[in-house]
Formats: C-alpha cells, structure tokens, sequence
C-alpha cells in the first residue's frame, strides 16, 4: 500500500450555514404521495439533552430494491428518479426530517453525517430500520454492546413513521463510526 | 424558525460562552499544545484530524461524543457518493460577484485548487460548495448581529463540480474578520467555509480556508483545535500571483485531500486522457 496523502482537516460548519446548505426540497428524496414513502425523523440532542437547533443531516442511501443511484438530480429534483441523497437542517426545536423510501437490499441500512455548530468535525452514524436488521448477522451492530447497537435503529411509531433521535453526548450517546 | 425575542448572535444562547478573557483562551490553546508536542517527542501518534473534544472552543463542551468512535468498515452505500451534475449546478454559481445587479465591495479574488483523495487521484466532477462573510466581515445569515454593513451586492454563497481533473474555481471577494461570542472580544481569522464530496460517503468533509499570515491565528480556538502544526497549515491557501488577473483580481491556491478511498477498484478507472 502506498502511503496516503495527509487529508484536510475538517473544521465546524458552524453557525450561519443557513442561508448555503438548505435547499428546497432536499429532505425530500421521494414525494410523500409516493406509494412507499416513508417519513424519517427525529432530534438531536447535546449532552445535557438539549435540542440542538444548529444542525444538518444528510442522508444517502439504496432504493427500496437496494439499488445505488448513480443519477444526479439531488439538489434539483425531477420528481420521478431516485437520488438516495438528502439534507436536512434542523429546527429550532432540533427537530429533522426527510421522506424517504426504506432501504432495500441485503443488510440495508441509511449512511447518515452530522454537522453542528460546535461540533468541530463530522459525525458518521447509520439508521438501521427494526424490521429488517438483523442483530446477529451485521457486522457492525454484532460487534457492539446491545444497548450500544440499540442506538443505531430506528423506532416504528405507531403512524409508520421512523424515528430516529441523534446523542451527541452521554450515557444515550449515538454510535459514531471511524471508517479509517 | 421560531426567533427569540433577542435575537442576538447564536453564541449568545450559549450558557458557557462569554465569561472568559482571550488570555485565558489562549492559555488553554498553549497547554494543549504542549501537551500535545511533549507527547510527540515520547513517541506519541500524530495526531493530524481536528480534535472534537476541544474546550477552549466552549460551543463544543455539550456537543462532541465523548465515547470512541466506533471502527466500521464501509460497506455497500458508504463506499459511494451521491452523483451531482449540471441539472443540479449552474456555471454561474461559481462567481459570487455577479449574484446582483451590481458589484460588490472587496477584494476581489479567485480561489482554485484540487479535489484528490488520500491516493492522489482527483475526485471528478464532484460537488462542491462555499459560504462566506462579505468584505466587512458580515454574514447575510439573519442571526448574524455583527454591527458591520451588508453589501446588497453579496450574498456569499457558491457552488461548482469539479472538472476532469479534480479542479474547482471560485471568484469571490475575501471576507473580513468577524467577532463572535466564544470568549470577550473573540475574533475569527477570515475564512471561507467548503464542504465538498468525494467518490465514497466516508469522505465527506466541511472544513474552513484561512489566508495566509492572518495575525488572529493564534487566538483562534476552532483553527487551534487541530493540535498539529502542519496539519493546521493545510487549512491555510497560498497566495499564487499566476492566479491573478491584472488590474482586476488576487488569486490563491488551496487543494482539498480526501481520506483514503476503502473500495477496491475494479473496474478500470477510465478517463486517463
């Protein structure tokens, strides 16, 4: 293997990403008229469990067959492809949400980043969805604690929704990945 | 958006924030950078990433996880990125300058580099996206308070794909300086906000670009939260008079380095000119 260049540091988004990040409609991965849409949604959290109102969410992820769009398309959307990718500011309750499609496909599950003022670099998470993760089979959720892997699936409400609380900090803290 | 009767800077509603001097700021950025090189010469690890737990930035106290993060290897969709295209990018967009009808207050400049991965292969015809202060050191975000003037004629916001070649280009015009609430009397360098993507999920990144010399580096605790020197100083352009245009334009330099791509390339990687 030959040695990898030195990569850019990241740094936090900060907090005046408002009026550059957000763009119309790109929570919106599928129309919620769509016969498999799916709302995804939930807050984030810091460690005194506070909503943080200062956040971005974005989302990438397979159809609901498990097919990886290699279609542009995700900032203006055409309404008919699906891109699989999504961004989300929060409110200011640090509430998020996007619609969506479930995941397909073997092991399926949504690759999430997290950015926040005072958050000084990203943070990657997954979203697992309970009816088709399997605890024993994924190699990332077998080898966690199950409180820890706990953290990683979503919540069916009653409605169909998916729930999905982030924890920045603290004893419900998310689980982070480190891919390097 | 639910506004707060005073809406001031967000800082303000920071709890933490504002109670401490820059002396004390910068005394904490000094200890933990010595910590920090007197570990290096007993053969402790580089340490080259931004820190997320990093308290003289008190924004930070509440928000960085404070258990490890966990090693996943990627897999499936994370060893690929979204796809961006003209249908999602106008040319225009390129030039923050010309957003208005007329031009706005600065210096005008270019700022140009590459996109590469941690192999130093260019990332191709990849997002990429910038926010900025104007010239006066103000952001058009409503939140932002600073008693500094805006310009009708600048919006600071950019986006591009790079070429063939992992090559982005903005014109713009350098932001001021700006005040925040982390400490009293904070200040931070002028920088430009990227957020860019890479051929795989796992290197997507948000970062800043300072200029070079800016004499507030010192006192900065987000750019002083990389405990490296030579991993701040990627952070920093280089001024490049081939990139100026006479009488009209400054120009800088600042590549952006990926982390390492995890797929295993099998197909041919095509497009080798």
């Amino acid at each position: 293997m030959t040695a990898l260049k030195p990569a850019t540091p990241g740094q936090t988004i900060g907090p005046f990403f408002g009026y550059a990040l957000p763009y119309e409609g790109g929570e919106n991965l599928v129309d919620r008229t769509h016969p498999a849409a799916v709302r995804l949604h939930g807050r984030i959290f810091d460690g005194a469990g506070v909503p943080v109102p200062d956040a971005v969410v974005e989302i990438w992820q397979v159809d609901e067959k498990g097919a990886i769009s290699d279609r542009p398309g995700s900032i203006n959307r055409d309404g008919y492809n699906f891109t699989g990718f999504g961004r989300a500011a929060v409110d200011g309750a640090g509430a998020y949400q996007f619609t969506t499609v479930e995941p397909g496909g073997e092991r399926p599950f949504f690759s999430v980043v997290v950015f926040a003022r005072g958050l000084l670099d990203k943070l990657h998470t997954r979203i697992y969805v309970p009816e088709t993760v399997d605890l024993t089979v994924d190699p990332l959720l077998s080898s966690l604690p199950p409180e820890r892997a706990a953290t990683l699936i979503a919540e069916r409400e009653p409605n169909g929704n998916l729930l999905f609380d982030i924890v920045l900090q603290g004893d419900e803290e998310t689980v982070f990945l480190d891919f390097d | 958006m639910k506004e707060s009767p005073n809406s001031a800077v967000v800082e303000d509603q920071d709890p933490l924030a504002t109670t401490a001097t820059q002396a004390q700021i910068s005394a904490e950025i000094a200890t933990a950078h010595e910590a920090y090189r007197n570990g290096r010469l007993t053969g402790s690890p580089a340490r080259d990433k931004v820190e997320i737990d990093f308290a003289p930035y008190r924004s930070s106290l509440l928000r960085h996880p404070t258990k490890d993060l966990h090693h996943a290897d990627p897999e499936t969709i994370e060893l690929h990125s979204p796809a961006f295209g003209h249908r999602d990018v106008a040319d225009v967009e390129a030039d923050l300058t010309i957003q208005h009808s007329g031009e706005p207050l600065g210096e005008r400049m270019v700022v140009t580099g590459r996109v590469l991965d941690g192999d130093g292969r260019p990332v191709r015809h990849q997002l990429v996206e910038v926010w900025q202060a104007n010239a006066s050191g103000r952001y058009i975000h409503k939140r932002d308070q600073h008693p500094a003037p805006l310009d009708p004629n600048f919006t600071g916001t950019g986006r591009c794909l790079t070429d063939e070649n992992g090559v982005y280009r903005f014109q713009t015009i350098k932001p001021g300086p700006y005040p925040w609430r982390n400490h009293t009397n904070a200040w931070r360098p002028a920088h430009i906000h990227f957020s860019v993507f890479g051929s795989e999920f796992t290197q997507r990144i948000i970062t800043q670009m300072y200029f070079p010399g800016d004499p507030l580096f010192p006192l900065d605790p987000i750019y002083q939260s990389i405990l490296d020197a030579d991993a701040r100083d990627r952070l920093v352009a280089s001024y490049d008079h081939d990139l100026t245009t006479p009488e009209y334009s400054l120009g800088y330099r600042w590549d952006i380095v990926l982390t390492g791509t995890k797929r295993t390339w099998t197909e041919p990687e095509g497009g080798d000119e």
